[in-house]
Order: C-alpha cells, then structure tokens, then sequence
C-alpha cells in the first residue's frame, strides 16, 4: 500500500522521533520507506515538517495534494500545511474539539490537556502517534508499540510504560 | 542501535557515512554544518560499532584545517575524506582548489552537502561549480542508497586518476531516511606511507603549470570513465523531446513522470557525474534529440555543458527557477508545461510558520539584553550559530559569514571618526571564534580598533547538534582532549582588558557588560566572555537543582515588553486577557525574566518548606 503522511510541529516536540517510529514500524512490516526531515536552525522553536512515504516512491518530498495523512502536533500548523492533502486525505489536529468545526477532514485530539493532566508532558507527540493510528492503515498500534519498545531498551521502565500510555491514550481517543 | 534485521531506516548521511567505512576510508575528518554535520558523527559511531581501532576520525577547527588534514593522509597513501557544508568549502576553497593539481594517492573525497532552499546556510551556492572551477569531478547522489554507493564510486574514480573526488548531496538527500542494507566493511590492511617527491608535492608555479596540463588530461579521461556514465532510465523508449535529470531531481523526475504517465513517452537520461559530462554523452544526446530539458539543483551545471542554446531548456534559458529549492511541485509544472501535458499537483502558497528562536533558558537571551542595555544604541555585528537569532531581540545588526563579526566590528569602528562613533558590540560563539575569529581578533588588536567583542561560550558548537569545540576538552569519539583555554588564546591575541563573566548571573553581568563597552570606547578592542553551558547540554539533575518558580504577578499590564525585548518563549502574552502568563512547559526556571520587567512584575516565588 503506497501512503503519503506528513508531519507538523514545532522544534522541540518531537516529530522527528514519531516520524521514525512510524517509519520502523513500516520497514519492520516489509514496507520500503522514505523521509525527509527539518534539520538544523529551524528546530529552534521554528515549524518542522517531515515528510513519510511508504511503498513504491523514489522522491523524499511530498507534493501538495497528495498526502493521505497529516498530523499537525501544532494546531496553527494546520492553515499552513493542509494544502498536503489529497481530497480523500485526513488531518488530526492537536487541538480543543472546538477547533475548526467548518474543516470535515480535521480530527482534533486534545494532547496538550490529555498530557498536561497526566503529568506526562513530553509525550505529546505520543498521544498525537497514537491518534493518527486510529485513523490510518499503514501499520498498527501494535507494531509502533514494539518500536517504542526497542527505542526505549535499557531505559527507565517508567520511561516506556509512559509512552506506551500515552500512545494508547491518544487511540483509544479517537478509535 | 536496533537492527531488526539487515535492513536499517538510514539517514543520508548515516549511509554516506556508512560508505566510507565499508570501503577502507582511513581517515575522516569534518567542520560541523547543516546539512553535513551527521557524517561524521555516524562515521565515529561505525568505528566505535565495528571496532576500527586505525581508523582516525576527529572534528577540525575549521573546514580548511579539516580539508588539509584529511589530504595530506591521502597523499600518505589512505583512503581518507573531509565533509562540510557548501559555505565550508569557501572556507576551503584554497586546499581545495590547490590539491587538483596535485592531485591524490589514495582515494581523497570531498564530501560538500548543498543546501537549496536555502533552510539553513547564507547561501544557496552549488558546490558543483567549486568543481568545476578547480577541475575536479562531482559526484550528485539522488537518495542516501545512492549516497552510500557513491562512496565506492568516488574512491574508485580517485585512485583510477589520482585525483580528489568532490561528493555534492543536497539538503534531500542528506535528511532523508530509506532502509537501507548493510554492506559488510572491506578491511584494508594499508598503512600510511608518505612517498617524498618535492616536485610534486610541493611544486614550485612552473611545475604547477606542468601539473595543470595534467589535470586537463585527467579531466578528459574522466569524461569517458564509464563507471560514471549517464544513463538513460527508459531505453525502450524513442523521443525527439528528452529530459535529464541528476541529484534528488532524478528521484523527484521518476515518480512525476511515472505519474503523469509519460515513461513510455519521453526518454529520461540521470546523470551521475554532472562535472566533466561524458563527452560521449553529449554527443549522444544532442544528436538524438531536438529539445532537451535539465532539471537539476542549483546551478545550471550540466545545462552549460550541453552547448547548444538552441535545444537545451534549463535554469540558464530561463525554464527553471535559478533560485530556491527545485521542490517536485515546481517541476511537475516544468516537465508537464514541456511535454504539453496537465500537471496534476498544485504548487502551495507558502504561508509565514513559526520563526525559530533562542530556546528556553538559553544563555545568549541574556547576553543579548544585556549588550541592549549596555549599549541601547550601538551597531551590533554578529555570526553564524544559534546566536544568530538575536535578531529576534534586535540585538543581531549585521550577519556575513563565520568570523565576520569581529572584522566587520572593526571596519565600523575604522569607517566612523571618533565623535560620532556608537558604541560597537560583536557577538560570537566559542566555536566560532575558534573556527575563524582569531586572526580577525589580532588584527583588531593591531589596529586599536574601538569595538567590545563579546564571546557567547557554551561549551559546545549547539546549532548543528552540540559538537565539541576544542574547548571543551572531549574528541568526537568521547575521548579526553586537550581543553584550550579562550582567556590565554584572547589575551594572546594581545587583548589586555578581557572579562569572563555568567550571564545567568545577570546583575553582576550587566555591571561587567557596562564596564566593558566604556572601556572598548576609549581603548580600542576588549572581550568579555559570557561563559554558561548550552541549555540543551545540562542534565536534568543541574536542570532541577537551577530551577526557580517563576510567576508574573498583579502588576503585570500586558504592556508586552518582556515578549518583544527579551523573546523567551516561555514568555506568553495573552490576547484575551492582555496579560502575559509562564508556559510552565517550555520554562526552564532560569529567573533571568525577573530583570526584564520594568514593572517588576515577574517574580520568582520561593516555594514554602
């Protein structure tokens, strides 16, 4: 299955490491994949956009109106980057339900509440993974689970249960 | 590192990298420069993984200390190469351009990562015209796989004709990920000889003359190496209309042809050795086709060689943008506008995103609203680095290239008569200075010239991902250095008045900042050295042991000064109740806010036992 997903944030959220886990997750499936991903000034608090393809692609990039997927971490991302979409393609937001009602493709996950009242705020991006996973077929929440879970080898235990919580957390959400 | 099985979700770099070490690279040696500076740390991780104990791999101070170190292992007889980014190659344009006459013994890679964009580099250069201008090939990967296997390739092209080989990915390549296969590594069991021969070596401009005619001869058999040839992607095919592609162009060109459903319709040439072209190839394609168009970035490098204005379409006949990225948007509308078809893709409207800005917590914050404060309406010149984003704070005036900000303090200090000279203020980073601040430090020294220069040491090279400098006392590798102490280098620049103080500290450091900018008025060049580690660089212990609860209490107005002079993101004003509030997220607790209010209304609240 060829599918074309994007990713949207700010330095410092972590779409970089989502857009592995993600893509591991695919490889591990006996996808072939491509990423591009923002490096350098721009993760300074600057928008960051990776870029995921998975099938038969030999271009990194993503043209507009061809992504099946959009995870926006940052909501006011989403004016800027929709565009990626094809027609049938879907966008879940970080966002307040209240968000952007008129935009039917947007599916809103409120992460930051959802971390802030866990405790668990670096794990936004987590509980945005997990959400989108409701939502697309690439692979499955088990599948990310077990790259969470040779990401995180030799770390604390607190560490994974977290984030596989968190992932959790954001699927049961939507699904 | 996870290995599920042979296959690994590898960077550009990482696989370019991991090409140097399958093929017996002996010696790899870089400067730190997105979109380059992970080749050589996943260079030292192969070493470390795979157990390369002769293997040297080290940071330079500069590109140009980087590029001559890795060369002269070369002409000892190794395999050995030297990454930067394009910008870096300025740097080392003069061994660069030197070592093509000279030429190589064991295989010599420069490995030179473009940027078009540009994302994050002052230029959008094309490293391939460096090659061309020192007669030297380039090899133009399209993905990391490709990357990878370039690294064969050039070492090959190098020892067949003994000469350096220039690898040139571009920003897409190099931060792109694809599961890649290992290869297993080839041990060379070579040692490093260095045979004398002066008239080489070290020829003399008679000699050089001798060896260019060389070179020349070189050139023209690499324009018919066939390992490096063009091919063409669809032979079946016969077209009159042609299209040749290179770098991540080609990759971009397969999908948007397949596509648009013309693979069977036009024929599609990927050149991989855009500098000499083939000459046969020329030929070949200007005899077989009446309209040729070249995507590829950033300069029309092989437009130019295919000499007939007449049938070649490309940057220079005005087909393609000559400036930006070559996004495959953009081209779709090119080959669809070519081949008389319907473009299927929309080019987006580029929408304004989130700038980017000093973390959190980050030293320099400080640094730069004390510099306002001390000198509120000076000229203030600053460098390449995270610092650059004092801008942000309107205390970054000026921003040319790495070590310009102490000379071009200078040439201020020398362009305004002393009564209506403002107090002049350089920023710049530890590495930095290192990199290419010194020379520019004595010369100001010799000059007297009036200007305070300000080193934002924190311990690391941050922008590119926190490599060391040769301060910091450790190698790539982890390994024990040597630290070298920035007071002795500054003072034996010949700098007499030179302070080192915390900015963190901020009161104290303000007083420190005012001394120093009056002293630099009346007696020429001084330094003050802000020296506080990388926020990104702490560990959470000192995080926690530093943090202080930070609050903004009743008096606050929403008069926004905080967010707009002092820029800490953590700083939030609220629209709706036009007041600012703490992101208590991105707050570091770092307390330096508290100086910043001029209605001291942020407060730290010491927490009751």
């Amino acid at each position: 299955m060829n599918q074309q997903i994007v990713i949207s944030g700010v330095g410092g959220q972590g779409v970089l490491f989502i857009t592995g886990l993600l893509a591991k997750a695919c490889m591990a499936k006996g996808s072939h994949v491509l990423t591009s991903e923002t490096h350098g000034m721009a993760q300074r608090g600057g928008t960051v956009i990776s870029h995921l393809k998975i099938g038969d692609y030999a271009s990194p990039l993503i043209r507009p109106g061809n992504a099946d997927l959009l995870i926006v971490l940052k909501s006011e991302n989403l004016a800027q980057h929709r565009d990626f979409l094809n027609p049938r393609g879907k966008a879940v937001v970080n966002a307040q339900t209240t968000f952007e009602k008129s935009a039917s493709t947007a599916i809103t996950l409120d992460a930051d509440k959802m971390a802030e009242d866990e405790n668990n705020p670096g794990s936004v991006n987590l509980y945005m993974l997990g959400g989108a996973l409701a939502v697309t077929q690439v692979c499955s929440l088990y599948d990310v689970k077990e790259q969470i879970k040779n990401r995180l080898q030799g770390k604390p235990e607190a560490l994974l249960t977290g984030a596989l919580n968190a992932l959790d957390k954001g699927y049961n959400q939507i699904i | 590192m996870t290995q599920t099985d042979s296959k690994q979700l590898m960077l550009g770099n990482q696989a370019l990298a991991r090409g140097l070490v399958e093929n017996g690279c002996r010696m790899a040696t870089a400067y730190p420069g997105t979109p380059s500076s992970e080749i050589l740390t996943s260079v030292a991780a192969w070493k470390k993984q795979e157990a390369l104990d002769d293997m040297h791999v080290q940071w330079g101070i500069n590109e140009k200390v980087s590029f001559e170190i890795a060369y002269a292992g070369s002409i000892a007889g190794l395999r050995c190469a030297v990454a930067m980014k394009q910008v870096g190659l300025n740097v080392a344009s003069d061994p660069f351009m030197s070592a093509a006459y000279l030429g190589v013994k064991g295989g010599f890679l420069i490995i030179s990562a473009d940027d078009p964009g540009p994302h994050s580099s002052q230029t959008e250069q094309d490293s391939r015209l460096y090659a061309m201008s020192a007669k030297v090939p380039v090899l133009d990967p399209d993905s990391p796989e490709q990357a990878r296997k370039m690294a064969k390739l050039g070492f090959e092209l190098s020892e067949a004709f003994e000469i350096p080989v220039m690898i040139r990915p571009t920003t897409r390549v190099c931060h792109a990920r694809q599961d890649v296969s290992l290869l297993p590594i080839t041990a060379r069991e070579k040692s490093a000889e260095f045979e004398k021969n002066p008239g080489r070596w070290a020829a003399t401009p008679k000699f050089r003359y001798i060896l260019h005619n060389q070179l020349e001869e070189k050139l023209k058999k690499i324009a018919a190496w066939e390992d490096t040839a063009p091919v063409c992607l669809n032979p079946s095919v016969q077209s009159d209309k042609a299209v040749v592609v290179a770098g991540v162009s080609a990759a971009h060109a397969r999908d948007i042809i397949k596509e648009l459903d013309l693979w069977d319709t036009v024929r599609l040439y990927q050149v991989f050795q855009p500098f000499p072209l083939h000459t046969a190839f020329v030929e070949q394609i200007l005899s077989d086709h009446s309209d040729i168009l070249v995507l590829e970035e950033t300069t029309g490098v092989i437009e130019m060689q295919l000499a007939r204005r007449d049938r070649v379409q490309g940057k220079k006949s005005g087909a393609v943008p000559e400036t930006g990225e070559l996004l495959p948007e953009i081209m779709e509308g090119i080959i669809a506008g070519f081949l008389s078809v319907e473009p299927k893709s929309a080019i987006m409207e580029s929408k304004p995103g989130r700038r980017p800005t000093l973390c959190a917590g980050c030293p320099h914050r400080a640094s730069f609203f004390a510099i306002k404060r001390a000198a509120p309406k000076g000229i203030y010149t600053s460098d390449i680095g995270c610092y650059t984003l004092g801008m942000n704070l309107g205390a970054v005036d000026t921003v040319l290239c790495m070590g310009a900000a102490i000379s071009q303090a200078a040439g201020f200090a020398h362009a305004y008569t002393d009564d209506k000279r403002p107090p002049i203020v350089a920023t710049m980073g530890d590495s930095t200075f290192f990199h290419s601040g010194v020379p520019a430090l004595i010369d100001a020294v010799v000059q007297k010239a009036p200007f305070l220069l300000v080193i934002l040491d924190n311990r690391t090279t941050a922008m590119t991902g926190n490599q060391p400098t040769p301060a910091t006392g450790r190698g790539i590798m982890g390994e024990e250095t040597v630290s070298v102490d920035i007071e002795k280098l500054v003072t034996g620049c010949g700098i007499d008045y030179c302070i080192t103080a915390d900015p963190m500290d901020y009161p104290n450091f303000l007083d420190h900042m005012k001394a120093a900018v009056a002293h630099a008025r009346e007696n020429g060049p001084a330094v003050l050295i802000s020296r506080s580690p990388c926020v990104l660089s702490l560990s959470k212990e000192t995080r926690k042991a530093q943090f202080q609860k930070v609050v903004v209490n009743d008096n606050c107005d929403g008069c926004g000064y905080c967010v707009s002079h002092f820029e800490c993101p953590a700083l939030v004003m609220d629209e709706n109740a036009e007041l600012v509030h703490i992101d208590t997220t991105l707050c570091t607790g770092c307390g330096v806010c508290v100086n910043v209010c001029p209605k001291k209304s942020i407060e730290i609240k010491i927490s009751e036992v």
